[in-house]
């Protein structure tokens, strides 16, 4: 599953704090992302996952630390780094599309501020993305409030996906999703990171998904990264916390169905 | 990503091969579209292998040139693009194949027009009958919960009467001050052709007893109270509060609305004097200053205006209380789920709960004249 073009670290967090207060959510946290991997990023409610990825595209100011791409320092003050954002997309939690713009107009805005197309040019390539998701063409004229928690999900890839990102920030894509969505939006997550080179950074509670996408799993705890490395070696991690996720009623039936999914492969 | 070399077609001899070459991304997306609206028919071959970078705004003008179908087929046979150059091609020319074409924009002409202003009538008929509605259930919850004082609930009606009360008195106090003195102003001015500027006061105190004490202070509770009631309770609509509240079978209009009115209605009168006073006080300032009108003698006019001039202003001011609130809590609960609602129904209940003041005190001004108040 592994690209084997050009690896390497292509984003390097190392020696990063946060703290709110004096609850501390990192301490001196490393983590790297290689080129052309999905990484899930995993942790108990609180362990901040949220707050790394935040860090990481400069939405929140971290304490103490430092983020490399490729190598050099981002530097977030201000607003994130426009060598960042120019390469990335973010999908939210809860979607966050632009409530008062059309689906085909929320994909639109990034092509037509930021790559600088007329109308027409924008939202033919709005309506590549659209269709990329899965989405019919119909839906293009709709409004957020009309569409389903799937079609919601859908609609902002295919919006992070509007100016041909090589790097994907998703945050807990699947959550509230039934299982067959699901299941048709890990799929599509791995099309297109197969068709795209996309290297993604994917923040999830979903077992399933981990299981079907990830490359590498890090497990987020007590404000490090506990362990990181190909599923199978996490989940056999001598730790109490980390059998109970991966082992747990839950765990294990995620565990079996991927197995019997490698199987029958 | 940024590619150095535009991609360019190149016809080959045999004028039915094309051939790309350079950077098909979407930095180049201009110029690469004018090239391919250059070509006037499909060509049959295209060349691929010339092609440095390629994303997938390059690959949606390949497909719109030879169509989905013919791509999927040039790419599977073409063995010498890298796997995931064909992987990209591929799924591009899939969700290109069978995409359809967006649905037309809503266009506004006059028939539109029409219709629009058709359903704004209709939408209006219903709101009123919905506002009706909601003041009967306000009011019946209001009944149900008088005969048991367990479920009268002080911290609540505190806590709205603080925040729409006392925390409006310093903007109601200083915008009637600065009415108070503009009337005044008036008064000395227009009164003063005819000699009887001192008769300024008799128009400050009549004006403020009889009217913009309450109407000032209905209209500065209609912008700042009627909107925030629309936007909390809007807001919990939004994240299902109030769902929540009506499947633990709580009633959201006994705990979210009537503490909200009530307070209002306690308010909105004591808001009401504290405004009389503030305009009376400025109107005073600018008579006295500017008039020359001694402070005993503005004492006096005022205490010679007959009670029920006051009365009749202050008198409104809990049915204007009443609709204010009724109103801006009605907009939240109609506000739905989006950001968007929400300000669509904070800027309605606004308009609303000011249109509604004024028209009831240009009804009670009628009234009251008639019945020779």
């Amino acid at each position: 599953m592994v690209m084997d073009t050009a690896r390497g670290a292509l984003i390097e967090v190392s020696g990063l704090s946060n703290r709110f207060g004096d609850h501390r959510v990192h301490e001196n946290l490393d983590l790297s992302l290689d080129k052309g991997e999905i990484l899930g990023v995993v942790g108990g409610s609180g362990s901040g996952k949220s707050v790394l990825l935040r860090s990481i595209i400069g939405l929140h100011e971290p304490n103490n630390g430092r983020i490399n791409l490729e190598g050099a320092p981002l530097d977030h003050r201000g607003a994130p780094d426009p060598r960042l954002t120019r390469r990335t997309g973010v999908l939210f939690q809860r979607g966050a599309l632009y409530s008062s713009l059309t689906l085909c107009e929320n994909i639109s805005l990034p092509l037509r501020e930021k790559a600088g197309l007329g109308k027409a040019d924008a939202e033919a390539l709005a309506l590549t993305r659209i269709r990329l998701t899965g989405l019919e063409a119909k839906t293009a004229r709709l409004y957020p409030e009309a569409l389903s928690g799937g079609m919601v999900k859908r609609a902002a890839l295919a919006r992070a996906l509007a100016l041909d990102p090589d790097l994907l920030f998703l945050d807990e894509p699947t959550a509230g999703l039934d299982p067959i969505s699901a299941a048709a939006f890990d799929e599509l997550i791995l099309t297109l990171r197969d068709a795209l080179g996309l290297t993604v950074f994917l923040v999830t509670h979903d077992l399933d998904t981990l299981h079907r996408v990830c490359d590498r799993v890090a497990v987020l705890g007590q404000g490090h990264v506990m362990t990181i490395g190909t599923l199978d070696e996490v989940a056999n991690m001598d730790d109490e916390w980390i059998r109970a996720y991966f082992h747990g009623a839950r765990g294990r039936a995620a565990m079996r169905q991927s197995s019997t999914n490698r199987e029958s492969a | 990503m940024a590619g150095t070399e535009p991609g360019q077609l190149q016809r080959a001899d045999d004028g039915q091969t094309l051939r790309a070459t350079g950077d098909w991304t979407l930095t180049h997306y201009s110029a690469l579209r004018r090239s391919t609206r250059a070509i006037s028919s499909a060509p049959t071959q295209v060349v691929l292998d010339g092609i440095q970078h390629l994303d997938t705004a390059g690959a949606t003008l390949l497909a719109e040139l030879v169509g989905g179908e013919r791509l999927r087929q040039i790419a599977g046979n073409s063995p010498e693009l890298p796997e995931a150059r064909r992987a990209l091609l591929i799924t591009v020319a899939n969700a290109m194949a069978d995409c359809g074409t967006l649905p037309p924009e809503t266009r506004w002409g006059p028939l539109e027009l029409l219709a629009r202003m058709g359903k704004a009538l209709t939408d209006a008929t219903a709101k009123a009958r919905l506002l009706i509605g909601f003041i009967g259930a306000v009011i019946a919850c209001a009944g149900r919960c008088l005969i048991s004082p367990r479920r009268w609930r002080f911290t609540a009606l505190l806590h709205h009467m603080e925040t729409t009360g006392l925390n409006a008195v310093p903007i109601v106090a200083l915008l009637t001050f600065a009415v108070g003195a503009v009337i005044a102003y008036l008064g000395a001015t227009v009164l003063g052709q005819f000699g009887a500027s001192v008769y300024t006061i008799d128009l400050v105190a009549y004006s403020f007893l009889r009217e913009f004490g309450v109407l000032i202070t209905a209209i500065v509770m209609a912008g700042r109270t009627a909107s925030a009631f629309t936007a909390h309770i809007g807001a919990m609509n939004a994240n299902e509060e109030l769902d929540a509240l009506r499947a633990q079978g709580l009633d959201p209009v006994e705990l979210e609305v009537l503490p909200r009115v009530l307070a209002v209605v306690l308010v909105l009168p004591m808001l009401s004097f504290i405004a009389v006073l503030a305009g009376l006080g400025g109107g005073g300032l600018i008579a006295l200053t500017v008039v020359d009108i001694p402070v005993s003698r503005f004492i006096t006019a005022i205490s010679e205006v007959p009670l029920n001039h006051f009365l009749a202003g202050l008198v409104k001011a809990p049915f204007f209380a009443f609709l204010i609130a009724v109103i801006g809590c009605l907009e939240g609960f109609k506000a739905g789920g989006s950001a968007r609602s929400v300000g669509v129904h904070t800027t309605s209940s606004v308009v609303q709960s000011i249109f509604v003041v004024i028209l009831l005190d240009a009804l009670a001004a009628m009234y009251f004249m008639e019945i020779g108040w």
